[in-house]
């Protein structure tokens, strides 16, 4: 078997790996920039929180009415802004610090929706919430992924100056007339809608993987947060394909493969980035002296 | 009184006080900021300088009292504060980093025309920094860094300027350099507003001044306002300052 037909035999021959494809690249597309932007705020363990407070509401969607979509995207929504203002407001009346009482909602968010899923659902429920089929996507739910990042993009190009500017100096834009907080709220609903939609691709603990770390690789290749956003979406979709082949050829579960393979070219970018790379600053400290 | 302009209040402050928590830092400020004016704040660490300034400027509402801005309020006022909330660890360029002063005019979504763009130059050449203008924030030094702020100020254009401490923890040169942006404001008829600890600068430079210790010490020309009795009088509340 040749090389090219060892990477393109897979999609040529089969629908479901197609399918698969575009799933990965949609998901990729939409969550990558926003996991530049989730580093660059240093909130990198938000996507994580966010994904296990958005279960119960994605769980209560799903067994109410089935692969329903739009009902499952509303109840994620609804629990995720649900535990994010329960903790803000938690922070504001007790001495306890937004990241703990965040932490103890996502928790009990969790806890709630892997119940939710075991009471009334199946276990092969539970398993395809939290880790995804991304090899039985159907149209619906590649419309929804696909509209998910289309929708993503377009809403960061409007918000990008304003997410930018908050991300750099919060207290000038409040004093310049704000907007500030229309961004953060706007941003994390594009955070939830994302988890939501990547959720039947890679699963509610997986996606969050296609978040983080196509971005925090992409920041040790280039310095621009633009050419940050761009990096990171393709390197997503690379690690998509790539996962995708070797679940293929090696008979193994797809989402996780995905998941490693996108972890291969973090750690990669970690070793090998000219961006504060380890080997970078290895060759530089040599010759320096 | 011959120029009713150069009379005019821009701020006006009635007994106003303001804190954190209920607890006022600062209090029973009363009198105004004439429109053109120069002002420094100065007073013994822990005066409420910079409370006063965050009042101002509405990020504290007074505790009592009263705040009045002259025209279309706040739009008018520009902000230097102390420790800016600034990222500095932010991949942005110093040449956008500037253009932010263009906010109120530009906004999220509005084109960043050749007009705008030729005012961020002019303003990076104002401050001497028009070389590093492709460079990111993360490599200036702290002195430039705080020119590159400065710039950002000239691009914002505004009618009254608030700084806090905008000398402190600057080399000498720079701070030459800014203190003849804070003159070139006030000769163009702005209203400057600068909370300073060197009191050698505040007589040389500043028309008027506002000592606080907690409260008002004294309000008006510095040097009817800096005589022994009134420094004595902050000294007492702060024993340490000089």
């Amino acid at each position: 078997m040749s090389p090219l037909d060892w990477a393109v035999a897979p999609f040529a021959d089969y629908g479901f790996m197609r399918r698969a494809l575009a799933g990965t690249s949609a998901a990729a597309l939409g969550a990558a920039p926003l996991g530049v932007f989730l580093v660059l705020r240093r909130m990198s363990l938000m996507g994580d929180a966010m994904s296990h407070a958005i279960l119960p509401g994605v769980a209560a969607g799903f067994l109410l009415s089935g692969l329903s979509l739009g009902a499952m995207l509303l109840g994620g929504l609804a629990t995720g802004l649900a535990v994010a203002l329960l903790a803000g407001l938690v922070a504001r009346l007790t001495p306890l610090r937004e990241d703990a009482s965040f932490a103890a909602f996502y928790l009990i968010s969790l806890g709630l929706g892997v119940l939710l899923v075991s009471v009334r659902g199946s276990n092969m429920d539970l398993l395809h919430v939290l880790f995804g089929t991304v090899l039985g996507l159907d149209d619906a739910a590649l419309l929804l992924i696909t509209g998910a990042a289309s929708a993503t993009l377009l809403a960061m190009a409007a918000l990008y100056r304003l997410l930018a500017a908050e991300c750099l100096d919060p207290g000038f834009l409040r004093a310049s007339g704000g907007g500030g907080t229309l961004a953060h709220m706007a941003f994390l609903v594009l955070v939830v809608v994302n988890l939501v939609a990547g959720f039947q691709v890679l699963g509610t603990l997986m996606v969050v993987g296609m978040m983080m770390l196509p971005a925090a690789a992409a920041r040790f290749w280039v310095s621009g947060v633009a050419t940050q956003i761009v990096l990171a979406a393709a390197l997503g979709v690379a690690a998509g394909v790539a996962g995708l082949l070797v679940s293929y050829h090696g008979n193994l579960p797809a989402s996780p493969a995905i998941i490693l393979a996108a972890g291969v070219v973090y750690l990669a970018s970690v070793a090998c980035g000219p961006q504060g790379g380890l080997l970078h600053g290895l060759a530089r400290h040599g010759r320096g002296q | 009184m011959t120029d009713l302009s150069e009379s005019a209040a821009e701020i006006d402050l009635r007994g106003a006080a303001f804190g954190w928590r209920g607890r006022a830092a600062v209090r029973a400020v009363s009198g105004s900021f004439a429109r053109g004016s120069m002002t420094a704040v100065a007073g013994p660490n822990g005066a409420g300088k910079s409370t006063l300034i965050k009042g101002i400027m509405g990020l504290l509402r007074p505790l009592s009292g009263s705040v009045h801005i002259a025209g279309a309020g706040r739009r008018r006022l520009a902000w230097l504060p102390q420790a800016a909330e600034l990222d500095r660890t932010f991949p942005i360029t110093v040449l956008d980093m500037v253009a932010l002063g263009a906010w109120r005019r530009v906004g999220p979504w509005r084109r960043f025309g050749a007009v705008e763009t030729a005012r961020v130059w002019q303003a990076l050449e104002a401050v001497g920094l028009a070389a590093e203008a492709g460079r990111l924030v993360g490599a200036l030094s702290g002195g430039q860094m705080q020119r590159a702020l400065f710039a950002r100020l000239l691009l914002q254009d505004a009618q009254v300027l608030l700084l806090d401490e905008p000398l402190a923890a600057v080399d000498s040169h720079t701070a030459d350099t800014l203190m003849q942006l804070l003159c070139a404001w006030h000769r163009e008829g702005r209203t400057v507003v600068a909370v300073l600890h060197d009191l050698a600068l505040v007589r040389r430079y500043f028309g008027q001044t506002l000592l606080l210790a907690g409260r008002q010490v004294a309000w008006g020309p510095t040097a009817e306002v800096l005589t022994p009795a009134n420094l004595a009088a902050a000294r007492g509340a702060r024993e340490e300052w000089a």
